[in-house]
């Protein structure tokens, strides 16, 4: 049964958000004994109110909060109030998520080390490495079931993925499969099999794919040591006179105003509300935010390096049938300078419906070329590019100066430019995915720009010096101990690979810290 | 493998329902479709006039006229209580009018017979908030209209129909 707790109940551990980060963090904290309030900004959606229709679906799970965006990136002319993708539910991001499961490599947690000092980049090493990760990874493949991994097998290729496939074998990659994904392709943990409906971004209706809201989060509230609080906006985070942290303040479905007490905060909002949070918890303490004596809250802000392309063929391809990504070209994942870029990237298959395909396929287009293009959508295949971006100082979430959401706090302004790296990077991404379709045929490819960001990281990273960053090795700040980030936010770089694996393994990591710090009177 | 029937095929169900769709995101929601009718504040030439521009900014040949009307209707509705967007539009109009005038061969854009002439009309205002309300209402209105999917082969929902696990999901023949 959920527990409830009291307000004033100062021994919980309160976690800020429910997805791959909070979702997980709560329920292993709760699996060992410990009282963990959860706050979601969202509501709860379960899998029978999802929609398998991506208008609906976006305005039943969507972050639409006022949001403002700046930089020469495409999305703040395109979507100028829109800089992310990404839910305001219980579940967070895992509700929509694709379900790419990859490991980082060894040397993109070496970043700085191996692709040295690039201009205009604020590169660093992660604190931690592969081999440190790798029982972690294991743990968060077992537990989200990946395929490919624990002798589950990958799941049946679609037609998306068999026209990507083909092209990529044509042109001489070697490293194409369906992938490693938390989507079972038979059944698992009472989880069933994928039933190749689509629609993975509106929230997968079979349960198939793994989600904090109906993995985790119940089995955390099964202990009796969890409970969920949905509708429940972080706003500010309190401290004692010693600098600890003490509470969150958080604006209820009604608006109210509350304070939950707290032993221990771990902030998991995503990357562009984890550092808003920080900052908006200025104090007299803290004048800066909290956690950010080394002025990098908000800063280095990634979304990878992303791109789609979409191929017309003669004839039909579907490409909306069956699940969204699974299919994946792995050989341009490694660094090699020889291409004219340091890191790497990822191709994956990728499908939007009609609505969705209208409104990105290049947005803002129109004209006898665009209905063209959308009367072929039936005859079209389609990918998303996945590279790692370079982390820069001025990529930053900042606090807007005058605009206020609806509880009165300063909304976040995501700035963003490209690194010629991302652009060299994405360029490169772009011609080889052009050639992997036309060597089966393609007459037109479109290279479709970035979408609103679904990968938000960095903005409150990890680093083994206090004055670069804002955790350390544990996602514990470097001027609070007692307060954690446990998102994507902590990455010190993004790898080539999708975040939430990351995520995950670093979740279950950090829960077994910090248990074990409480067990030993450390918090 | 499997192909489906690209013919539009009207139902009044169909319409009415498309029209209960929540608005969240005023920059991307769709708009409800609703059968067309006479315009309740826009004049009929106004009106006449923008179902022609809604069709030159994404010409499908094969889709009918009315569904380019029903868009426009949503934006004349909208119109009735909002003098600015009413304004918007008839001086859009206005202002594409006098373009049409100096062409040699019409006395209003929806006189203009060639339609790469319109569209270089089109091109003059495409940044201007006229054009781009138009443009941004259409993208939805037009393409979230459940009944035109079958013209672009899209199938829409398919949890109710148990997925596509045995309708075809990697059933592509001709790689």
């Amino acid at each position: 049964m959920p527990a409830p707790f009291d307000l004033n109940d100062d021994t919980v551990v309160v976690v800020v958000g429910s997805g791959a980060g909070g979702g997980t963090l709560a329920n292993e904290l709760a699996q060992k004994g410990v009282k963990v309030v959860c706050l979601e900004a969202g509501p709860r959606v379960e899998n029978q109110d999802f929609v398998n229709d991506e208008w609906p679906a976006f305005s039943q799970l969507s972050w639409l909060d006022k949001r403002t965006t700046s930089g020469s990136w495409r999305v703040a002319t395109d979507f100028p109030g829109l800089p992310a993708w990404i839910v305001k539910a219980v579940g967070g991001s895992t509700v929509h998520w694709a379900g790419a499961s990859l490991r980082f490599q060894d040397h993109e947690f070496k970043a700085r080390t191996t692709y040295g000092d690039i201009a205009g980049a604020s590169l660093l090493d992660w604190p931690l490495t592969l081999a440190e990760m790798e029982p972690w990874y294991a743990k968060a493949e077992d537990k989200m079931g990946t395929t490919r991994t624990n002798n589950i097998p990958g799941l049946p290729g679609n037609n998306n993925f068999k026209v990507l496939e083909a092209g990529a074998k044509k042109i001489g990659y070697k490293e194409v499969n369906t992938g490693r994904m938390s989507i079972n392709s038979e059944p698992r943990k009472g989880r069933g099999s994928c039933l190749q409906i689509g629609f993975c971004f509106q929230g997968c209706k079979s349960g198939a794919k793994w989600s904090t809201l109906y993995s985790e989060i119940p089995d955390g509230e099964a202990t009796g040591n969890l409970e969920v609080r949905p509708d429940a906006q972080a706003l500010t985070i309190s401290h004692n006179d010693q600098g600890k942290v003490d509470g969150v303040v958080y604006a209820g479905k009604d608006g109210k105003q509350m304070k939950q007490k707290a032993r221990v905060v771990c902030v998991a909002g995503n990357s562009i509300e984890s550092p808003r949070l920080l900052l908006n918890s200025q104090s007299a303490k803290f004048p800066d935010g909290l956690a950010n004596s080394s002025g990098q809250v908000g800063r280095n802000y990634m979304r990878h390096t992303t791109g789609s392309v979409y191929a017309i063929f003669a004839k039909p391809v579907h490409m909306y049938r069956g699940t969204t990504m699974a299919g994946i070209v792995q050989d341009e994942a490694r660094h090699d300078t020889s291409r004219g870029f340091a890191g790497g990237y990822e191709l994956e298959t990728l499908a939007l419906g009609v609505p969705f395909m209208a409104a990105f396929l290049n947005p803002g287009e129109w004209g006898r070329p665009f209905a063209e293009a959308m009367d072929a959508y039936d005859r079209m295949a389609g990918l998303w590019i996945v590279g790692e971006d370079m982390p820069q100082a001025k990529n930053a979430v900042t606090l807007h100066a005058s605009d206020k959401d609806q509880f009165g706090q300063p909304v976040p302004n995501v700035n963003f430019d490209d690194h010629a790296n991302d652009t060299a990077m994405r360029d490169h991404a772009y011609k080889q995915s052009s050639a992997i379709y036309e060597a089966v045929g393609a007459v037109k490819t479109f290279h479709t720009p970035p979408y609103p960001s679904t990968h938000n990281l960095g903005t409150n990273r990890m680093s083994e010096n206090a004055k670069d960053g804002v955790v350390n090795k544990w996602g514990q700040a470097h001027d609070i101990p007692n307060l954690f980030v446990s998102d994507g936010s902590q990455f010190t770089t993004g790898g080539a690979e999708n975040p939430t694996l990351t995520i995950v393994a670093l979740a279950i990591r950090q829960a077994d810290h910090i248990a074990s710090e409480m067990a030993k009177g450390n918090l | 493998m499997r192909l489906i029937d690209k013919r539009v095929k009207v139902s009044r169900r169909d319409m009415l329902r498309a029209g209960g769709v929540v608005a969240a995101a005023a920059t991307v929601m769709p708009v409800g479709i609703v059968k067309a009718a006479e315009p309740v504040a826009l004049s009929t030439d106004s009106f006449a006039t923008l179902v022609k521009m809604a069709r030159d900014i994404y010409p499908h040949d094969k889709i009918a006229d009315k569904y380019y009307a029903a868009v426009i209707e949503s934006l004349d509705k909208a119109a009735k209580d909002d003098a600015a967007l009413k304004t918007l539009l008839e001086d859009g109009v206005a202002e594409l009018d006098k373009k049409a005038a100096g062409l040699k061969n019409g006395s209003g854009y929806g006189a203009v017979s060639s339609e790469d002439e319109r569209v270089a009309i089109l091109k003059e205002i495409e940044t201007t908030p006229f054009f781009q309300k138009v443009r941004g209402t259409m993208i939805t209105g037009l393409y979230n209209n459940k009944e035109l999917w079958p013209h672009f082969g899209y199938e829409g929902a398919s949890a109710d129909k148990g997925g596509y696990i045995n309708r075809g999901f990697g059933d592509i023949d001709w790689l």
